[in-house]
């Protein structure tokens, strides 16, 4: 589904990606980890068109995409949600979800229609806060959500515009310790249930452990390692890098 | 909709309450305030297009007076050099179209900045036509400004102001600002509508899930200049006389206060602004010369004391009490 081939990219003198390639298949969810300045943020602001690569190549769905603006890249199926959430705060949880809906659907434009008579888009709106668990709060504003349903509800908002391939960055940042799980079942509910692919950032060992199909570990820029959860995780240089357990310290 | 819903439902029978009493007001107000009442009509269709750029698209108008101006002097243009078609059925399109056509040219560099700048950008342009109104006597009257005489009404012609004013004209404005009111009712409802809500709240998002933000912004700004427009030329037949002032920051600034005075987080909030603010400032005037201090002393306490404007406070009581009747219930 998602090739990347021998991408590049520096910032000055600093090589934030050097030579990354790898590929994600249809249905999988991939986890990304490394050390803070790894490259992790950098490789999905160029997934996603915010930055473009010095050299490489992307590909997503036999397409080249490598110099397409991140509308096109929405446009052909990639969602990303930001590690700061983006919400339409202001806003409920219904339009939250229904205004990117609007706007998949080609009926932004309307002016003299009440959204409310949209009917199909109101039904689809509350079978994705099914969905995500967010059903019988669709009429309370954004802001006032948990942190945790707020992450939810940006996921849910880029899963609404019928994401191919989502880029998470960091979904469970800033959740309260014990609602992180409650966060991730119901984001990997939702992308099992619609069969979607999905790219994960994420720091929580235990998280990645549990959700990944696949892991990828970056270190400097690097691939370093690449694999399964399991044997990603017992690889030495992971565990001295990564995780920071030295070998002596776990025979002990 | 089901008719016995219908009538029964809380808010139709508010709706129904408001409209006879609106239906009423000429056989209750004495002929001067009648004619304050009507003006206050014409500063509330203001009010729901200014309202559409500050509440629902989080942009601050400080030129609102530009656009009222374009509607006012369309009227005037055409009764000074077109008399044979000022009748108020092409008078009302006409100043429709000036305010539409200026609202694009000022909105088109308007709305590329936000926040501060957009707001001196539209005070730096609305002083423009100012200057311009001001200046170019020979067509504008300067600062003598220029005779609204009374038009007709679908060719129905009145003899004296008064008699226009005392009723016809009074029932015509109604019907105009309850069509102006439903169609800013059904945009702020609609597809649009939400779209601009969602560039309020976050233009990155916004951007993200594919709305043009500036062509909506526009879109925005054109509407709401046009209702100010609407707004300027119905105004124009109650005040007999427009002079540049209209397009004053001054006088912008009075649409910006009378918006925080009814309280904009309430689609009704700047209607209930504009129908206080003109009994306020006119009974002000009267009372002392002294009548800006009034004003500025009402807005000190508006923004300490009531945050969200006089509909807002009654929202906020309407609330309190509600929690308090299901609290004392349990």
């Amino acid at each position: 589904m998602l090739t990347v081939e021998n991408l590049n990219k520096s910032f000055g003198n600093l090589r934030a990606i050097d030579g990354v390639g790898f590929s994600i298949s249809e249905n999988e969810i991939v986890s990304l980890i490394g050390s803070n300045g790894a490259g992790k943020t950098t490789l999905v602001n160029l997934l996603s068109g915010y930055i473009r690569p010095d050299s490489g190549k992307i590909h997503f769905l036999e397409e080249d995409i490598t110099s397409a603006s991140p509308y096109m890249r929405i446009k052909l199926g990639i969602g990303r949600s930001f590690q700061l959430v983006q919400l339409f705060e202001e806003s409920k949880v219904l339009d939250n979800v229904r205004t990117p809906l609007f706007s998949k659907n080609g009926k932004i434009k309307s002016l003299f229609i009440p959204s409310d008579k949209y009917v199909d888009i109101k039904k689809n709106t509350l079978e994705i806060l099914k969905v995500f668990n967010l059903s019988h709060k669709e009429d309370i504003l954004a802001k006032e959500l948990s942190e945790g349903d707020k992450k939810v509800l940006d996921i849910a908002m880029a899963y609404a515009l019928r994401t191919k391939l989502l880029l998470l960055d960091e979904p469970t940042s800033g959740v309260a310790t014990q609602d992180k799980f409650k966060v991730m079942d119901t984001i990997v509910y939702a992308i099992r249930n619609e069969k979607i692919s999905a790219l994960i950032i994420e720091h929580d060992m235990d998280i990645v452990a549990k959700y990944s199909d696949r892991v990828i570990v970056m270190h400097e820029g690097k691939i370093m390692v690449e694999g399964e959860p399991d044997v990603v995780m017992s690889h030495k240089d992971v565990r001295e890098h990564i995780l920071g357990l030295s070998e002596n310290v776990t025979e002990n | 909709m089901n008719l016995k819903r219908f009538i029964f439902n809380k808010r139709s029978l508010i709706y129904l309450v408001v409209l006879i009493f609106l239906l009423i007001i000429p056989f209750i107000l004495s002929p001067f305030n009648l004619i304050l009442f009507e003006s206050a009509i014409t500063f509330a269709i203001v009010g729901l297009g200014f309202n559409l750029l500050l509440r629902y698209t989080g942009l601050l108008s400080f030129g609102h007076g530009a656009y009222f101006a374009a509607g006012a002097y369309a009227v005037a243009m055409v009764g000074r050099y077109v008399p044979s078609i000022y009748s108020i059925e092409f008078l009302i399109p006409i100043a429709i179209i000036a305010s539409l056509v200026l609202s694009a040219i000022f909105g088109f560099i308007c709305v590329r900045h936000t926040k501060i700048f957009f707001a001196i950008l539209t005070l730096a342009l609305s002083m423009l036509l100012f200057a311009l109104l001001f200046k170019f006597y020979s067509v504008t009257g300067g600062s003598d400004g220029l005779y609204i005489p009374t038009p007709s009404i679908f060719g129905v012609t009145f003899k004296r102001r008064p008699e226009f004013l005392s009723g016809p004209y009074y029932y015509f404005l109604l019907v105009i600002f309850i069509i102006c009111y439903m169609v800013m009712k059904v945009i702020v409802s609609s597809p649009f509508g939400k779209a601009l809500q969602a560039i309020r709240d976050n233009e990155t998002r916004a951007e993200l899930i594919g709305i043009r933000v500036k062509r909506y912004r526009f879109y925005a700004f054109i509407i709401s200049g046009t209702f100010a427009g609407i707004g300027g030329s119905l105004w124009t037949f109650v005040n007999g006389h427009v002079t540049p002032d209209v397009s004053h920051w001054f006088f912008s600034g009075e649409i910006v206060y009378m918006t925080l005075l009814g309280g904009f987080f309430i689609f009704e909030g700047p209607i209930i602004g504009a129908f206080v603010f003109t009994f306020l400032k006119l009974y002000a005037m009267g009372f002392t010369e002294y009548w800006m201090g009034i004003i500025g002393v009402t807005l000190i306490l508006l923004v300490l004391l009531l945050p969200t404007g006089l509909a807002g406070g009654v929202v906020t009581i309407f609330n309190k009490l509600k929690t308090r009747k299901v609290l004392g219930g349990t």
